[in-house]
């Protein structure tokens, strides 16, 4: 079953840059997908239009049944309350601890408290963060507080992952501690799209992988079938 | 219930908002604290001046004095004249004897030389006492009065009265724009203090808006905290008007200058200035929030 269908999608965006040309692509439910490809190629404007931070210009795109370019700004809520994002600069809350970082989602949406503490408590477990649920930001390590970014954005339980470069600040054996973090929220059911520039990543994870090239998917990798082209298709 | 626990979150987080950028808020706050105050003195202003036009105003009589030689035909046909006139309120009369006897009555000096004076040889006029509905008319109405036939003068204080009403006017006029100027700025004040509030919780909007809060649920915290601003500068002013008004009160026996001029009493006056006062806090604290949500919060 489809979970996103982007169908002859192409965003322009004001000062004339055609970042997505006629993109089609279909992820289905429970997939692990990344999206590589050089600076400038799209990337990051195709999964800003799956959150609905951009819109496209023209084509279609439905996410978990949503038709995300005809929603209304009033109605962006709605998509937002199934999916998950996690950047590369993690978007923590500084004042906040750990915990009350990863409950403020869910206290925006009128959770009862009870239920919040569960909830937080639980998902802080599955990312294996729960003894610092009471440290800051700034008393984390950077692989520690993109965990703490994770677990805000899966605590929810969203059907969907959107993953903008969470490995970009991080050294290669922290990177790979997310990646395992991944691994595991992906196997409860979660479909995970993850933009990265870290090939190695790609390399050693083998999941479906789409390359993009000036807005136009170049090559899309079945799982497991990950070849590294760097060198020949892009810088 | 879900919707209270958003609500009752958001109150909360708009009253934290106050204090985390309390330089900000004492800013906006003091400036609805002085903007009130000054509110207050025009409303009291303005009452006590109403209470006292008006008093005034029912009291403004044209004393209608009919000739001499009028007899009794004479007297009903310029009531009859009067009772035809549009601005004509109260019409009674005062007979040159009844006029007699109370001067009499007034003054020893008046009895002695009044006591053998009757019907005819009295110099003094019978009157018509004519009070008017509209006191801005007041001169339009004399001048009908004093063409009727029968009619010798009318006096009605010519010229002070409308100065006085168009005073009052004048002093309304000039409250109300101050009121109006100095609300102005305060909501002005407002919309910065909640900008840059927008501003400094430019994260926690971000990360809001990412896991689905609704627009309405982030608009909503700062529309509370221009709300919060608005009630709390309307203390003092509230305190001042309850305790000074009835200070003042005390200390001047409820009159200014003489017992023609009598203040408003302080109850329940000052409890209906008071929520006059924090009503206006309230609109302004949430129309300067709302127009800085309006502005600078891009969701």
């Amino acid at each position: 079953m489809n979970l996103i269908v982007m169908q002859g999608v192409n965003k322009r965006y004001k000062n004339g840059v055609n970042a997505i040309q006629d993109l089609n692509l279909t992820i289905e439910k429970g997939d692990f997908v990344f999206v590589i490809g050089s600076t400038g190629c799209g990337k990051s404007t195709l999964i800003k239009m799956l959150y609905r931070e951009e819109k496209p210009t023209k084509g279609k795109i439905v996410v978990g049944g949503l038709d995300v370019a005809k929603l209304r700004n009033s109605k962006v809520y709605k998509l937002r309350r199934k999916i998950g994002v996690v950047f590369q600069d993690f978007k923590l809350l500084p004042k906040s601890t750990v915990f009350e970082n990863v409950a403020f989602a869910l206290e925006v949406l009128g959770l009862p408290k009870d239920e919040i503490y569960h909830k937080v408590i639980k998902v802080l477990e599955l990312v294996g963060l729960k003894h610092k649920a009471k440290n800051y930001p700034n008393q984390l390590s950077g692989g520690e507080q993109q965990r703490v970014a994770i677990a805000r954005a899966i605590v929810n339980g969203p059907k969907l992952l959107i993953c903008d470069e969470p490995t970009g600040n991080l050294d290669e054996n922290t990177s790979m501690e997310i990646m395992t973090v991944l691994e595991a929220i992906n196997k409860l059911g979660t479909t995970i799209i993850m933009v990265t520039h870290d090939r190695t990543i790609v390399k050693k994870m083998q999941k479906r992988t789409i390359l993009l090239d000036s807005g136009r998917i170049l090559k899309d990798y079945k799982k497991g079938k990950y070849v590294d082209e760097s060198n020949k298709n892009t810088k | 219930m879900k919707a209270i626990r958003i609500l009752s979150r958001n109150i909360r987080d708009s009253f934290k908002s106050v204090f985390r950028n309390f330089s900000l808020s004492l800013a906006s706050i003091s400036c609805i604290t002085i903007t009130l105050v000054v509110v207050a003195l025009s409303i009291v202003l303005s009452f006590n001046v109403n209470n006292f036009t008006d008093m005034v105003e029912k009291d403004v009589t044209i004393v209608t004095f009919l000739k001499v030689d009028i007899d009794e035909a004479g007297r009903e046909a310029v009531l009859t004249e009067l009772k035809k006139l549009d601005n004509i309120e109260k019409i009674s009369f005062e007979s040159k004897m009844a006029i007699a006897d109370e001067m009499m009555e007034a003054n020893e000096t008046y009895k002695n030389i009044m006591s053998d004076w009757n019907e005819e040889t009295s110099p003094l006029q019978d009157t018509y006492l004519v009070k008017v509905k509209d006191i801005e008319q007041i001169e339009a109405t004399a001048n009908q009065i004093k063409k009727i036939n029968g009619v010798d003068i009318i006096k009605y204080g010519e010229g002070m009265v409308e100065k006085l009403v168009s005073t009052f006017d004048l002093i309304h006029k000039i409250c109300y724009g101050i009121v109006a100027a100095l609300i102005l700025v305060t909501a002005f004040l407002i919309t910065n203090t909640i900008k840059i509030t927008i501003f400094s919780r430019k994260r926690e909007i971000e990360i809001m808006r990412l896991v689905g809060a609704s627009n309405l649920n982030i608009k909503i915290p700062f529309i509370f905290e221009g709300l919060f601003l608005g009630i709390l500068g309307s203390i003092i002013p509230i305190a001042a008007t309850i305790y000074g008004y009835a200070a003042i009160y005390d200390r001047m026996g409820g009159q200014v200058f003489s017992s023609i001029i009598k203040l408003v009493k302080p109850t329940p006056f000052v409890y209906e200035i008071s929520v006059i006062l924090v009503g206006i806090g309230m609109i302004v604290g949430m129309f300067g929030s709302w127009q800085a949500v309006r502005k600078y919060l891009k969701i």
